[in-house]
């Protein structure tokens, strides 16, 4: 009999002890898997923390860079805007027209050969024909453009309307500075560079000739822009055969059609040699 | 009114010049086309180059001389430096002084 209630007595004793040891252990797991499940959480939203964080700062590190590089554009523009707001005044159209032309046809060299129209009486037929020449070169710009603004978003199509020879030249070798982001950067430096321009336009218009001191000389801001990016993508290239032919072929154009009507002679003859030297070995 | 239709042709031919190509190109750019486009740029800067300074006249005084300095001030920086705004800003301020104080 004795024995009976002992080995009963052992029996509830080893199940005692091994639910605690079972309960302990499951205990221990479910914390283990909490505890787990609770850091991956936190480290994620972490993460996300810190992605949005660096995106915040890639933004801000992108407009501080196009703004940067298109200081000499300020420069620029701002002063040839101030000149076509004064010929605009001068030729009786107020700030709205300079305004409305700056922010509608944005293009330097047509709205300053637009004042003569307007104030000429040309005819329909007569500006869009002009307009056609002035500004075929444009066309030459988007061709070169249009495999590096492919997946360019959706501010692409402002990106198209401000191609201006000043914005071409900052974004045409398809550089973006390091650590931006490249269509955010495309489309501020399309947009600082048209405010400059409506800016000045507005600003000639309002103040006229009042000015404190002598501007004379600053266009040249312009041909150092052009002089340049010019320079720095001889540095930067091994193949100077385009640059070349476009120097070249311009200034042959120069001397044979005169100042007023090489630039259209000039793009064909730069697009037929350069189509002529497809077939050579490009360096890179 | 008239002045008013006289823009909108303006701003209208300006924007069908810049978007042509890229209505033209929906696809596949043609392997022209991108030679093209790495071509051309070079090409385009080098002709805005020439645009620049079409109007300078080396038979008259001052013979292009504030150009051709400040040009020469431009390539220097700018192979110095590498900095395109410290070229153009000193190129710019040169020529400033160059036609206002010296020719």
């Amino acid at each position: 009999m004795n024995q009976q209630k002992n080995q009963q007595k052992n029996q509830q004793k080893n199940q005692q002890k091994n639910q605690q040891k079972n309960q302990q252990k499951n205990q221990q797991k479910n914390q283990q898997k909490n505890q787990q499940k609770n850091q991956q959480k936190n480290q994620q939203k972490n993460q996300q923390k810190n992605q949005q964080k660096n995106q915040q700062k890639n933004h801000q590190n992108t407009v501080k860079q196009a703004f940067f590089n298109t200081l000499p554009v300020m420069a620029g523009y701002v002063v040839l805007g101030m000149g076509f707001g004064i010929l605009m005044r001068n030729a009786g159209y107020g700030v709205l027209w300079a305004f409305s032309m700056s922010l509608f046809i944005y293009a330097g060299s047509m709205q300053y050969v637009g004042v003569s129209l307007l104030s000429g009486g040309a005819s329909v037929i007569t500006t869009a024909v002009t307009t056609f020449m002035v500004n075929a070169r444009h066309l030459f710009y988007s061709i070169s453009m249009v495999d590096r603004y492919k997946d360019a978003g959706k501010g692409k199509p402002y990106m198209i309307f401000g191609l201006t020879d000043e914005t071409y030249s900052l974004l045409c070798d398809g550089k973006t500075p390091e650590g931006s982001d490249p269509n955010l950067y495309r489309l501020l430096v399309t947009a600082f560079n048209q405010s400059y321009w409506v800016s000045g336009s507005v600003l000639g218009s309002l103040l006229g000739t009042v000015l404190p001191f002598s501007t004379e000389g600053i266009e040249f801001s312009m041909t150092a822009l052009f002089i340049a990016s010019f320079t720095g993508q001889w540095l930067t290239s091994d193949d100077h055969i385009p640059a070349l032919t476009g120097l070249l072929s311009t200034l042959v154009c120069l001397v044979i059609f005169g100042p007023g009507r090489f630039l259209i002679p000039a793009m064909l003859l730069i697009t037929l040699i350069l189509t002529l030297l497809r077939g050579r070995k490009e360096a890179v | 009114m008239r002045e008013a239709v006289l823009v909108a042709v303006m701003a209208v031919v300006t924007i069908l010049l810049r978007f042509l190509p890229f209505l033209a190109i929906r696809k596949e750019t043609p392997p022209y086309i991108a030679y093209l486009g790495r071509v051309l740029p070079p090409a385009i800067i080098g002709m805005l180059v020439i645009y620049c300074l079409k109007d300078v006249n080396p038979a008259a005084a001052p013979f292009g001389l504030p150009e051709l300095i400040s040009t020469v001030c431009v390539i220097a920086l700018q192979v110095w430096r590498r900095n395109s705004l410290v070229s153009i800003l000193g190129g710019t301020i040169i020529y400033m002084v160059l036609v206002q104080r010296v020719f």
